[in-house]
């Protein structure tokens, strides 16, 4: 956990700034989450306001957990490796100062246009096309930094979280292009420029690959930076790292077909959409191998570090989410899933339990680190934000595992004439308890992002160097 | 596909798992230049990084998994223009409309069934098709009314497939809703005897429409007048002098409503147009409602449902439907 400036040059004023702003959107994003989640078991609760409904507000949850919580975050954690681990500061001068405030405009225009309706109808990338604009010119921006400081490097090699990150920022900027190509008709409206199936797999071509590269790739490159650090220990496998890395990046682009099963989508795109997706399976889990087994020799670390174990929990939840990802895309067992709360089960036990978790590690490894201390205010208080973050992402999962299978059945009973047996309204009220429990989760979530903050504020206005690491004998 | 993207597909997934199988083998192999185990002598910023070999189960695993894939590619539909060794398909997916759907599936029939949907589609006509047979030889009426366990069993059914179907616009308990009619009262407006109920059910029905009158009436004030004498057709208080103006112009109105306002249905002919003495407003019964229908027109739609669900099932929720307005 000393980890020290040894290098005066690097720039870690962007790293703060995007720090900070990680954990209030964190807030944000699962405040929002929170709320949708308590509509659909009180509507009553949009107040018969337009800009307050679920269909506005659900965009802007996703936006605000993937783009601005989860973003902030890469940006935080990839301008802090890249710099250490090439020994280079960033590439670009005020570059990166422009995709600081450049990010956080697209951010901030995303909570105004969204609530007011403005939506190009397209999952995660609903923004209309101005704002897309910005942000491509913001996340090429973001490359020319990243890859000049690669680029630049002092090291012969170069270090395997630059691999994924290098990988998710190329990707993420050919998706967001590819699939926003559009014709403006007003300032903000626009059509796309595919249409029909074509469409739809544009759509989630980007859209699986939102979920393959920035919210795993990226947050690969987060792990293979922060889990060694934390734990002092060597990475486990560089060949396993190799294989991995590889195979990750070549299947992912392919699995989109997988959320078109059963549709218009022709028979061979839904086939390689299945096979890649399975084959994808064991090169998700060579980066929680490598993770987990970096730990070997320093699993008594787990009893005393509440960082690392939110570090190691997260690897389990990746696992978790890495097996079910692929079992989901089989079609037979998507014939179920599909269009149930199982995906929304699925898509949190990725977003709460790894992506959330590696983050907020990363970020309570990094607070004291650019804030010239050598520990967070509380390390209690981390423990307190582990066990309620853990617990709100179980109550969450078990409770959409429960709804969405239960839907699922209930969708597909037939009775012996043939005809369904339960109406669309009967499932949704079988549902009902399932959606308060998800919303007890959601709770615990947000109180726990509420500590974090309250900690990082406490260790960012503590006297310089006056909290002193905790020596472990 | 033209064949230039079918092999493009086809190159390019294969080649994605071939690549993926040799970059396995290249790292089965210990290249780096240490011992395994040891450190391969690399360090950022304090982190160093062990030459371990891959662990055998999860290398066996992935192989198997690549294998997997190959054997499913040749199987199913996968590589281009390849259909696969069994020749498997989800669904006719070049067909436009449900004719074409229908005759797809009597095709795969002949052909031994290998696509998906036709299959299912058959195999379901095959199973639930006695039972609905067996209700279609019974009158409507009777299985509304009679109490016999296969009539019940039928109202059961209609009720299951009522609420699949029809309760997106006439709600669950068959209500209605502004613009929806009720089906659970007395007024019809295309008629409410069994097989009046069934014809609609089985064609569709597009209201005649009413034309917006606002021009007609002399603008507000004419539709004011209409609209009091037409609340005051069903008893509701109104101000007596726009009710009488208003009798005078109803005369307009007539031809469709009737000269008493009873409507279409009472007077033999099938335009749609509802009684007006009965309380019972489908498109609101408020002073405005009233007003904003007279001024800017109507025209209600029910969809055909003959070839979504065929004449027997129909048969069927007929009777659930009769039997809601005889309770």
């Amino acid at each position: 956990m000393t980890t020290t400036l040894d290098h005066p040059s690097y720039n870690f004023n962007v790293v703060r700034q995007f720090t900070v702003m990680t954990v209030i959107w964190g807030i944000v994003g699962t405040l929002v989450g929170v709320l949708i989640a308590a509509q659909l078991i009180w509507p009553a609760l949009n107040f018969d306001t337009p800009w307050l409904t679920y269909s506005r507000l659900r965009p802007l949850h996703t936006n605000a957990v993937i783009f601005a919580f989860g973003t902030s975050a890469l940006f935080a954690t990839s301008y802090y490796v890249v710099q250490r681990t090439c020994k280079a500061t960033l590439f670009g001068g005020k570059l990166a100062a422009f995709t600081f405030w450049g990010w956080q405009a697209v951010i901030v225009l995303a909570v105004i246009t969204l609530p007011m309706g403005y939506t190009s109808s397209k999952e995660y990338a609903e923004l209309e096309w101005p704002i897309d604009i910005l942000i491509a010119v913001v996340w090429i921006s973001y490359a020319i930094v990243f890859f000049g400081t690669l680029v630049n490097r002092k090291t012969s090699h170069i270090y395997v979280a630059n691999w994924f990150f290098g990988g998710f920022i190329l990707t993420v900027a050919v998706l967001h292009i590819g699939n926003s190509m559009v014709i403006p008709v007003s300032m903000m409206k626009s059509y796309s420029i595919y249409s029909g199936a074509i469409d739809a797999m544009m759509q989630w071509w980007y859209g699986h690959n939102a979920v393959g590269f920035l919210l795993t790739a990226g947050f690969l490159g987060i792990m293979y930076y922060f889990v060694p650090k934390q734990a002092e220990r060597p990475v486990y496998s560089y060949r396993l790292s190799i294989v991995h890395f590889w195979a990750l990046v070549s299947l992912y682009i392919w699995a989109g077909p997988h959320h078109l099963h059963y549709t218009a989508l022709p028979d061979w795109a839904q086939s390689v959409g299945m096979v890649m997706s399975i084959v994808l399976f064991l090169p998700s889990w060579g980066g929680m191998i490598n993770g987990i087994m970096t730990l070997s020799g320093a699993w008594h670390k787990l009893r005393y570090d509440p960082i690392l174990r939110f570090l190691i929990v997260s690897l389990s939840f990746y696992g978790m989410s890495t097996f079910e990802g692929p079992m989901m895309a089989i079609k037979s067992v998507n014939a179920l899933s599909h269009y149930t709360d199982w995906t929304i089960g699925h898509v949190h036990s990725g977003a709460l339990g790894w992506v959330a978790m590696v983050s907020i590690g990363a970020m309570y490894h990094l607070i004291p680190v650019l804030f010239n201390q050598g520990r967070m205010y509380s390390i209690r208080l981390i423990n307190v934000h582990f066990w309620l973050h853990t617990a709100g992402i179980i109550l969450y999962i078990v409770a959409m595992w429960i709804s969405g299978v239960m839907q699922g059945l209930m969708w597909r009973a037939v009775n012996t004439d043939g005809t369904l047996t339960y109406s669309f309204v009967e499932s949704l009220i079988a549902s009902k308890p399932f959606y308060f429990m998800r919303f007890v989760g959601g709770v615990l979530v947000v109180v726990g992002f509420l500590i974090m903050a309250y900690n990082m504020f406490k260790t960012i206005y503590a006297k310089d160097n006056s909290l002193k690491p905790v020596e472990i004998t | 596909m033209s064949s230039f993207w079918s092999i493009w597909i086809t190159v390019l997934t294969l080649g994605t798992l071939v690549g993926c199988y040799l970059l396995l083998r290249y790292c089965l192999k210990n290249f780096v230049g240490v011992e395994e185990g040891e450190p391969t002598g690399h360090v950022f910023d304090g982190i160093e990084e062990l030459n371990n070999p891959l662990p055998k189960w999860w290398s066996t695993f992935f192989l198997l998994t690549i294998i997997w894939g190959f054997g499913y590619l040749l199987l199913y539909p996968g590589l281009g223009n390849f259909e696969g060794l069994l020749g498997w398909k989800s669904s006719n997916q070049g067909i436009l409309n449900l004719s074409e759907s229908k005759v797809s599936v009597i095709d795969a029939k002949e052909a031994g069934m290998l696509v998906q949907y036709d299959r299912e589609i058959s195999a379901a006509d095959k199973r639930y098709g006695p039972i609905f047979e067996a209700y279609a030889k019974r009158e409507i009426i009777d299985l509304a009314t009679a109490n016999d366990d296969e009539a019940i069993s039928a109202r059961k059914v209609g009720q299951r497939l009522f609420l699949q179907n029809c309760s997106q616009c006439h709600g669950s308990d068959a209500g209605g809703a502004t613009g929806f009619p009720s089906l659970t009262d007395q007024d019809w407006l295309y008629g409410g005897s069994p097989e009046m109920i069934k014809a609609t059910l089985i064609h569709g029905r597009k209201a005649n429409g009413m034309i917006a009158w606002s021009a007609a009436l002399g603008g507000e004030q004419g539709v004011k007048e209409v609209a009091a004498f037409v609340l005051s057709l069903s008893g509701r208080e109104v101000d007596a002098k726009a009710a009488e103006a208003g009798k005078v112009k109803f005369a307009m109105c007539a031809a469709c409503h009737g000269s008493e306002g009873k409507g279409s249905v009472e007077m033999g002919i099938a335009l749609g147009a509802p009684n007006l003495t009965d309380n019972i407003w489908l498109y609101g019964g408020s002073q405005r409602a009233v007003e904003s229908s007279i001024a800017n027109g109507r025209a209600g739609i029910m969809p055909a449902w003959d070839k979504i669900l065929g004449e027997q099932k129909i048969h069927v929720i007929s009777a659930y439907v009769y039997s809601l307005s005889q309770e």
